[in-house]
């Protein structure tokens, strides 16, 4: 069962729909509903491994539906500390769930000067009423 | 959609609960893009049997049989269903992209005595499949491949039981004026509406050809595994390549094959050895990769184990048999997708 259509106020975002809780010199990411509902149901999550360094604005892993494959794109820069191993398990998990149980990686900020780049809920939802 | 930068297609998202409607009980397609061609005349069955690859002279009033229009070298220009409609009288119901392409073919071939004409759009075209399809629509059990003048609530309809998901099911033509009263017909007995996404993944899990993808011009009969289709004891257009390719064997072969570790194979991707996947997709049945590709005969075995380059990761598939999900024998058992 798809969620419905939301962006939690205590989230930051990127352009490219993807989400960044932030806990403290940690944060964790995700794909916002917007993304996950132009997807479809996810069928596949290919993660990055533990370790694994991020830049920001790039690529950190893959999701799949049916019929699409679309990048990951990192809202932030840093280094992967944990993947969700539910997710990459039951991928469907970020459609039922995207800002909870649907979450992707948990990672190590390494510039919390980017922090301050990125969406406010307002502001991306300002971004998704232009679209 | 400019989600991430990729530029692969974005599609809706019903694609995995209207597969599940067409396994588990009813759903419908739009099909009416595909092309209706129409031959008539005393020299019709003459010019089809010779252009053809499967025997239409097995064909009585009624009945309908899965054919190719092969090229010289036995490749395929389509695949398509043929109806005998009379004695003098068939109907040819040939892939959308191809439908242009496939007229001039025969139309400039024709004999006297054999009158070809593209009808596609007197026709549209609904197909209902699914175990309970019949049912729904209060049709008695026929033989797959015939087919007869019927009605739907008051709506004239030709009823085919003829499909590309595998399931019992029927295809049902009519007036384009009437596709509308018909389409809601069938959801008001409670049919789910369903895309051609759906019909993709579902064609694929029973390794049904798509042309354009699987099988072509460039590819010939035997080894794109549709000797089924060609009756090498009749005389057709690149016959003589085909029994060729039948006595020696086939070089390379179309293969089913489903992943045996995490990843979903595309079209397009390399396979180890020299090969390709011409079609992939997640198998919503099975939960896993599946997918249709040519391989060098070497590797097309059932069992045979296959390296699939995903987006520059290598992961292993295997060769399985046709279908790679059997929809009789699949019935009840687990889903691993919900």
């Amino acid at each position: 069962m798809a969620a419905s259509e939301s962006y939690p106020d205590d989230l930051l975002y990127h352009p490219a729909h993807d989400w960044a809780r932030i806990e403290g010199d940690e944060a964790v990411l995700g794909v916002t509903w917007f993304g996950l509902d132009a997807l479809g149901e996810l069928v596949h999550f290919e993660p990055p491994a533990v370790g694994q360094a991020l830049a920001r604005d790039g690529s950190y892993g893959e999701v799949e539906s049916v019929k699409a494959v679309s990048e990951l794109i990192a809202p932030l820069s840093g280094s992967v500390l944990e993947v969700n191993a539910a997710a990459v398990e039951e991928p469907w998990r970020a459609n039922e769930d995207p800002y909870g149980a649907g979450w992707l990686v948990r990672i190590a900020i390494a510039d919390p000067a980017e922090v301050g780049l990125l969406l406010a809920p307002a502001a991306y939802r300002a971004l998704l009423a232009e679209q | 959609m400019p989600f991430a930068g990729y530029e692969m297609p974005l599609l809706y998202e019903g694609v995995i609960p209207e597969h599940r409607a067409v396994r588990g009980d009813a759903g419908v397609f739009d099909v009416s893009h595909m092309g209706e061609l129409e031959l008539e005349g005393p020299a019709a069955e003459g010019y089809l049997q010779a252009r053809l690859s499967n025997d239409v002279s097995r064909l009585g009033d009624g009945e309908a049989q899965y054919t190719l229009l092969t090229n010289e070298g036995g490749g395929i220009i389509d695949d398509l269903i043929v109806y005998r409609l009379g004695r003098a009288r068939y109907l040819l119901i040939v892939n959308a992209a191809n439908r242009a392409g496939d007229f001039e073919w025969l139309a400039s071939g024709a004999p006297r005595g054999c009158d070809v004409r593209d009808v596609s759009d007197g026709y549209a075209l609904l197909a209902v499949q699914g175990p309970r399809s019949l049912e729904r629509l209060g049709l008695a059990p026929r033989p797959a491949f015939s087919f007869e003048m019927g009605r739907i609530d008051s709506i004239e309809v030709l009823v085919s039981r003829t499909g590309y998901t595998g399931e019992t099911g029927v295809e049902l033509a009519c007036m384009p004026d009437d596709a509308v009263a018909l389409w809601d017909a069938i959801l008001a007995r409670g049919v789910v509406p369903c895309g051609l996404g759906a019909r993709d993944t579902l064609r694929l899990e029973v390794c049904y050809p798509l042309h354009g993808n699987d099988i072509g011009p460039g590819w010939d009969a035997i080894s794109s595994g549709l000797r089924f289709a060609c009756a090498l004891e009749t005389e057709f257009t690149g016959v003589e390549t085909l029994r060729e390719v039948a006595a020696r064997g086939p070089a390379r072969r179309l293969v089913a094959f489903r992943m045996v570790e995490q990843a979903i194979p595309r079209q397009g991707m390399a396979i180890a050895g020299g090969g390709e996947v011409t079609s992939g997709s997640l198998s919503p049945m099975l939960g896993v990769g599946i997918g249709l590709g040519h391989v060098p005969v070497a590797l097309s075995a059932p069992g045979s184990a296959l390296t699939i380059d995903v987006r520059g990761r290598m992961r292993r598939g295997e060769v399985t048999v046709k279908p790679i999900y059997n929809p009789k024998e699949g019935r009840g058992r687990e889903r691993v997708v919900p």
